[in-house]
C-alpha cells in the first residue's frame, strides 16, 4: 500500500500560492471593474514523480479552475507553477508546447471531449504528429499501442465517438492523453460521469498505468470513497483553498479540519447496519460565494466548532500528524472523533 | 393491502431503430409508509418504470404494452384521464433529478408551489399561501415568507430542490416517487435533503419509491431495495438483508465494484462487458451475456423473480438451484 511520498524521487510539480481570480465587470456603458471571483486563492501543493494526487471538494470550491490553471488554460493572478523545476507562468510559446508535452488532461465528459467528426484513429494522431513523436509512418502502429494500453481492440480504429459507450470514450480521451508520453496527468472528475460497473473498470485502468508507466496523477473528484482508493495524498479544497493535505486513507479514515469531518459524514455508507446508527454532522446552508468570501476562516459561517478568532485572520496550514497538515486554529480543541 | 402494486409492467418504445424494451416485466409492491429502493445503473429502466406509474410516457413513442398499477384499488395505467389527474399530484407526487429543468423559470415559486392545491383542494388564494408557507419552513427554507415570492433562479440547487419537495409534498400525498432526487447535489447539501425527505416521511406518514444509482443513499433510507437490470427486476430484498447477503450476481457483483466497499488499493471487481441493449430481444437472462456463473439454461428463458425468504426475492436459476456458493 502506498502511504505517501516519502519513498518518492523528487516533485515533477509544484504550485506555490497559485491564485485565480477572475474579474467582474458591471456597469451599463462604461465597464468598470466591481471585484473578482477568487476561484483560486493561494494553493501550495507539490505532485511527486509516480504520486496519486487526489483533490476534493464540493462544486465551486475551485477544484476544476485549479485543474485549468496548472494547464496554463486561464492565466494565473499570482503565485507560481513549477512543472520539472520550469515556471510556466514565465515560459516562452515555444517552452509552453514543449511543456505540454509533459502534462495531459482528461476532461469528466467523455462525449463533450472528443471530436464527434474525428474517427479515433485520427484523434490519436493528431498529437503525435503535431509534437513530432513518430514518423507519419509509424503512426499505424503507435495508435494501435495506444488503444491496447488503454484496453480497446485495435480495429475499433476507424470508428467514430459516438458508436462507442460512455466507458469506451473515456478510455479513448485516456489514450489521447497518453499519447505524448506525459510525466503527469490532470484528471478532472474523470469517472463522475459513468455507471458503477465501468467506473470501477476506468479506476482500475489509471491506477495500473500510473504504476506501469510511473506516471503521476492529479486526480479531481467529487466522490471520496473514489479519491480515497486511488490516491496517495488527498487535498480538500473549500472556496478556493486547501483546509487539509495528508496521505489518503488516513485523511478520509481520521479527518482533522471540521470541513473534512462534515464531508466524510455525509458520505452515504453502503452499509445499513453502519449507515443507521452513525453520527451524522449535517451541515447548513450552502458554501459562500468565492465574490464575497467571508473574512477569516472560510468555513467559519457553516462550522460547528467555529469562535470569535476564526473570524480574525485566514487560516494557514499547519502539521496536524505525521505528513498532514490542515488549516484550522482549533486542531487542538476539536474534541476526538468517535466512530 | 399494499399501498401501490405493480404487476408485469411492460413499457416499450416503437422506434425507427426498433423496439426498446425499456420496462419488461416489473412487479413489486409498496406498503404505506414504507420506502422502497429502486436502483440500477442507467438504461435499467428504473425512471421509466417511475415515468409509466405517473402517466408521463410520451405515447407514441412510448406504449405501455401490459402490467398494471394498482393504487388504492385503482388501476393507475387504466383509469379515465379524469381520474388519473384526481390522484396525480394529490395523492401521488414526483420529484425529480434536476431542479432547475422541473420548475417554471416564469412563475414565482408562491406561484407554482400553490398550484397544485387550487386544483385539488376547494381552497382559496389566501389559504393555499398559507399552507404553501407552512410546507416551505417545512423544508427548511429560512425566511420563507419573503422568499416564497422568489423566482427559482434566485435560488441554489439544493433550495430549489427544497422548493420541489415543498410543491411535491404540499398536498400531503400517500406516496412520493423520488426520481435521483440527490444525485445533481454536493454530498452535503445530499445529506441535507436525504434528513428532510426521512423527517417528512416519519412526519406525513407516506410511502416512498426512491430511485437511485448509488447503493449507499440506499442503505441509509429504505426499507427494501430492488435491484434492476435492463429493464427487469433482478433482486428485491429489504435492505440489511440485500447488503448482507446479496443472492444475485449482479447485486453482488454490483457491489463489489464500489470502490467504498473495497480494502484501498486493491484492484477493483469489474463487471466485464457492457449494459445490454434493450432494442435486442433478450431470450434469457438480462444479465448472462456478463455474468460470471452464467451456463447454457440461462439463456434459455427469461428467469423468473422467485421468492426464496418472505420478502427476498431473486430472479437467477443457477443461484436458485444452490449451484452458486455464498462465498463465491
Amino acid at each position: 500500500m502506498n502511504t505517501g511520498p516519502r519513498d518518492m524521487p523528487e516533485n515533477i510539480l509544484e504550485l506555490r500560492d497559485v491564485k485565480t481570480h477572475f474579474p467582474i465587470y458591471s456597469g451599463f456603458l462604461v465597464k468598470k471593474r466591481t471585484g473578482s471571483v477568487r476561484a483560486v486563492d493561494g494553493v501550495t501543493l507539490s505532485v511527486a514523480q509516480g504520486e496519486v494526487l487526489g483533490l476534493v471538494g464540493e462544486s465551486g470550491c475551485g477544484k476544476s479552475t485549479l485543474a485549468r490553471t496548472i494547464l496554463q488554460l486561464v492565466p494565473t493572478t499570482g503565485g507560481a507553477v513549477i512543472l520539472n523545476g520550469r515556471n510556466l507562468g514565465q515560459a516562452t510559446r515555444a517552452e509552453m508546447l514543449r511543456c505540454r508535452r509533459d502534462l495531459q488532461m482528461i476532461f469528466q465528459d467523455p462525449y463533450a471531449s472528443l471530436n464527434p467528426r474525428m474517427t479515433v484513429h485520427a484523434a490519436l494522431a493528431e498529437p503525435l504528429l503535431v509534437h513530432g513523436i513518430c514518423s507519419p509512418a509509424e503512426v499505424g502502429s503507435h495508435v494501435d499501442e495506444l488503444m491496447r494500453i488503454v484496453g480497446l481492440a485495435p480495429r475499433f480504429a476507424q470508428k467514430y465517438p459516438h458508436e462507442f459507450s460512455g466507458g469506451q470514450r473515456q478510455r479513448i480521451a485516456i489514450a489521447r492523453a497518453l499519447a505524448l508520453r506525459p510525466k503527469i496527468i490532470i484528471a478532472d472528475e474523470p469517472v463522475s460521469a459513468l455507471d458503477v460497473s465501468i467506473q470501477a473498470q476506468i479506476l482500475n485502468l489509471l491506477s495500473q498505468l500510473c504504476r506501469e508507466m510511473n506516471l503521476a496523477l492529479v486526480f479531481i473528484a467529487h466522490d471520496l470513497s473514489v479519491v480515497r482508493h486511488i490516491s496517495d495524498r488527498v487535498a480538500v479544497m473549500y472556496l478556493g483553498k486547501i483546509v487539509e493535505l495528508g496521505p489518503a486513507a488516513d485523511v478520509i479514515d481520521r479527518p482533522r479540519h471540521p470541513y473534512t469531518r462534515a464531508l466524510v459524514s455525509a458520505i452515504p455508507v453502503p452499509d445499513p447496519a453502519v449507515e443507521r446508527s452513525r453520527k451524522r454532522i449535517v451541515l447548513a446552508g450552502d458554501p459562500p460565494s468565492p465574490i464575497n468570501p467571508p473574512p477569516g476562516c472560510a468555513f467559519h459561517p457553516r462550522c460547528p466548532y467555529a469562535i470569535a478568532r476564526c473570524r480574525e485572520a485566514v487560516p494557514p496550514l499547519v502539521p496536524s500528524g505525521p505528513s498532514r497538515e490542515a488549516a484550522c486554529i482549533r486542531l487542538g480543541e476539536l474534541p476526538e472523533l468517535s466512530g | 393491502m399494499p399501498l401501490l402494486t405493480v404487476s408485469d409492467l411492460r413499457t416499450h418504445f416503437h422506434t425507427r431503430n426498433g423496439i426498446y424494451r425499456a420496462v419488461d416485466g416489473v412487479s413489486f409492491s409498496v406498503e404505506r409508509g414504507e420506502t422502497l429502493g429502486i436502483v440500477g445503473e442507467s438504461g435499467s429502466g428504473k425512471s421509466v418504470t417511475c415515468y409509466s406509474i405517473m402517466g408521463l410516457i410520451p405515447q407514441p413513442p412510448g406504449r405501455i404494452e401490459s402490467g398494471s398499477a394498482m393504487f388504492d384499488g385503482i388501476d393507475l395505467l387504466r383509469c379515465s384521464p379524469k381520474v388519473a389527474r384526481s390522484i396525480r399530484g394529490k395523492r401521488v407526487s414526483m420529484i425529480f433529478q434536476d431542479p432547475m429543468t422541473s420548475l417554471n423559470p416564469y412563475l414565482r415559486v408562491s406561484e407554482q408551489v400553490i398550484e397544485p392545491l387550487l386544483i385539488h383542494e376547494d381552497i382559496t388564494k389566501k389559504e393555499a399561501l398559507s399552507r404553501a408557507l407552512e410546507m416551505m419552513e417545512a423544508v427548511g427554507i429560512n425566511d420563507a415568507a419573503r422568499r416564497i415570492h422568489f423566482y427559482p433562479h434566485e435560488f441554489s440547487g439544493g433550495m430549489r430542490q427544497r422548493v420541489m419537495i415543498a410543491m411535491a409534498l404540499v398536498t400531503r400525498p400517500e406516496l412520493l416517487i423520488a426520481d435521483e432526487p440527490t444525485t445533481a447535489l454536493d454530498v452535503t447539501v445530499q445529506a441535507q435533503i436525504l434528513d428532510l425527505i426521512r423527517r417528512l416521511q416519519r412526519e406525513l406518514g407516506m410511502a416512498v419509491i426512491f430511485v437511485t444509482h448509488d447503493l449507499g443513499v440506499v442503505a441509509g433510507l429504505c426499507d427494501k431495495v430492488q435491484v434492476m437490470y435492463g429493464g427487469r427486476v433482478m433482486e428485491t430484498a429489504d435492505a440489511s438483508t440485500l447488503f448482507k447477503s446479496p443472492l444475485h450476481p449482479y447485486t453482488r457483483a454490483l457491489q463489489r465494484s464500489i470502490p467504498a466497499l473495497q480494502p484501498k488499493g486493491r484492484e477493483l471487481f469489474t463487471i466485464p462487458g457492457l449494459p445490454p441493449d434493450v432494442s435486442k430481444p433478450m431470450p434469457g437472462c438480462a444479465f448472462a451475456p456478463r455474468c460470471g456463473f452464467a451456463a447454457d439454461k440461462c439463456l434459455a428463458s427469461v428467469p423468473e423473480l422467485v421468492s426464496v425468504s418472505p420478502g427476498h426475492s431473486h430472479a437467477c436459476i443457477r443461484a436458485l438451484a444452490g449451484e452458486i456458493g455464498a462465498d463465491a
